[in-house]
């Protein structure tokens, strides 16, 4: 009627067919390359899914800052802890001599692994910063195994996509890409700043992921499951934290 | 798209004026298309920002300079608010509930959005010169005299005349300016900063600004810095009459054209 042309109507029709065909291409493509996270539905699924793809491509290979000895926090802050179950206990008045991390899944030699196996594996350290989701963070010389070494003794199957890591704490677990697992700054970590790792920073086994915040470097690892899915755990969206609401990838 | 606004100018009552109204239907709108949607998404994602924002800095309302900082050392400075987080000592006997999850997922999506709106504002700004014509002020704008005037003038309660109604003055236009290409990509820097994942690819975006908790504290004051700007912005839009600069924004039409016709 006003400026409402026949021409202008096709074009737009045109261009609002082009624009939506794109997107479901781009959608497509993005989860051929495993670039959609577990948590990409809902109305934050968006935002999720733009961080995690753009992180993918842009920071696949990248290393998290390292620091020289000198910027070690002085006193690093450990974060409020759940009291500790009795299973906890026992296994801490026994040195956790009995400590097991199992790893089971898409892996050919499914096994248990005591500390002392993990440290009887070459022992890598970086000094990184452990930053929380609340602003706060400190430095520290972390000691451990690539998680990448332990997951080639026990032989990842080709279409293995994703590592689950299960916490002796009630409820907490989360999970991570090959991208992640396979990185050689993520490490089960055992030892911090030349000593044992304290109970009260994770000890005897916390995982250290330093491209990502504090909250996805969970503390007293006792399973690990390889998948291609991460549908069958939980309610499928990746972890207890998403569950929770806070996001899947936390590497922002 | 541009001419959507002026299209609708003649309105059904004034039909048979309809005829001598068409060069103004064909003057080109207040704002274009482009800048007024843009300037309410951005509007939407800022205050989604600010209130996410906020969520988040409850959870450790204490700031400090360098890259490390926890509640074990000491602060910049620390707001005097409460908590979220029990371990913050704030001073208040209570802590306030967690909101952290919902607040960053909506926090970047709403930067996501703002960040794309903003790069399609800047380049089609770049490319329509639309800062060239609209916001560089003239070199006769830098005399005191016209600054001053441009500062005075806005509290006397005056209507703007129609030419200010249609364009910026210099203060206007400067302000803009800064805000455009200095506080959004500071804003910008200082929140990707932060981010453990992007800080790994581009390790100089957090020492260029002095480590990671420089990064945030920065980050703080530069929001601080558009807040006040959001502040002045609606001030001014209310002194020069809030309905009709609204309007503008909205449908691309002023009060003073309309009484051209």
């Amino acid at each position: 009627m006003i400026d409402l042309s026949r021409r202008k109507l096709i074009v737009s029709g045109l261009a609002a067919t082009a624009g939506a065909s794109g997107l479901v291409g781009a959608a497509r493509l993005a989860q051929k390359y495993g670039l959609v996270p577990p948590d990409h539905g809902g109305i934050y699924g968006l935002g999720e899914t733009l961080s995690y793809a753009s992180q993918r491509l842009l920071t696949r290979h990248s290393l998290a800052r390292e620091f020289p000895r000198s910027s070690i926090s002085p006193r690093p802050f450990p974060n409020e802890l759940d009291p500790l179950t009795e299973d906890f206990k026992r296994l801490q008045s026994g040195g956790f001599a009995d400590w097991r991390l199992s790893i089971d899944g898409m892996v050919h030699q499914p096994g248990s692994f005591s500390i002392a196996d993990l440290k009887s594996y070459p022992s890598r350290s970086h000094i990184t910063e452990l930053a929380c989701e609340e602003g706060w963070s400190y430095i520290a010389e972390w000691i451990g195994v690539p998680l990448s070494h332990v997951l080639h003794l026990v032989g990842v199957h080709p279409q293995a996509k994703y590592v689950v890591y299960v916490s002796m704490e009630p409820n907490t677990w989360d999970s991570i890409d090959m991208a992640d697992a396979l990185h050689p700054q993520t490490f089960l970590c055992y030892g911090m700043n030349g000593s044992e790792l304290p109970v009260a920073h994770g000890g005897p086994l916390r995982v250290r992921l330093p491209r990502q915040v504090g909250y996805k470097n969970i503390k007293f690892i006792t399973r690990l499951t390889v998948a291609d899915s991460l549908k069958g755990f939980g309610k499928g969206v990746g972890s207890a934290a998403s569950e929770a609401g806070y996001a899947w990838y936390a590497g922002i | 798209m541009a001419t959507l606004g002026s299209a609708q100018l003649p309105a059904e009552g004034s039909l048979s004026s309809a005829a001598s109204s068409l060069p103004a239907a064909k003057l080109a709108p207040r704002h274009s298309g482009l800048v007024r949607v843009t300037h309410w998404i951005t509007t939407l994602c800022f205050f989604a920002l600010l209130l996410t924002g906020i969520e988040i800095l409850i959870s450790h309302p204490r700031f400090y300079w360098g890259e490390t900082g926890t509640v074990l050392t000491k602060p910049l400075f620390q707001l005097p608010i409460p908590s979220s987080r029990k371990l913050v000592p704030t001073g208040y006997g209570y802590v306030l509930p967690d909101q952290n999850g919902w607040s960053r997922a909506l926090h970047f999506e709403a930067a996501w959005i703002a960040v794309l709106t903003g790069l399609l504002y800047v380049i089609s700004g770049l490319l329509t010169r639309h800062f060239q014509k609209d916001l560089l002020p003239s070199k006769t704008d830098f005399s005191w005299r016209v600054l001053w005037t441009s500062i005075a003038k806005p509290f006397r309660f005056e209507q703007p005349s129609a030419a200010e109604a249609s364009s910026y003055n210099v203060l206007q236009r400067l302000t803009y300016l800064f805000v455009i290409f200095v506080l959004f990509p500071l804003v910008i820097w200082s929140g990707l900063a932060m981010s453990l994942a992007f800080a790994s690819a581009f390790p100089w975006s957090v020492t260029l600004l002095g480590g990671r908790q420089s990064a945030r504290t920065i980050h703080f004051f530069v929001s601080l810095a558009l807040v006040l700007f959001l502040f002045v912005h609606v001030l001014m839009v209310c002194l020069a009459g809030f309905w009709s600069r609204t309007g503008a924004m909205i449908t691309g039409r002023t009060g003073t054209r309309k009484e051209h016709i």
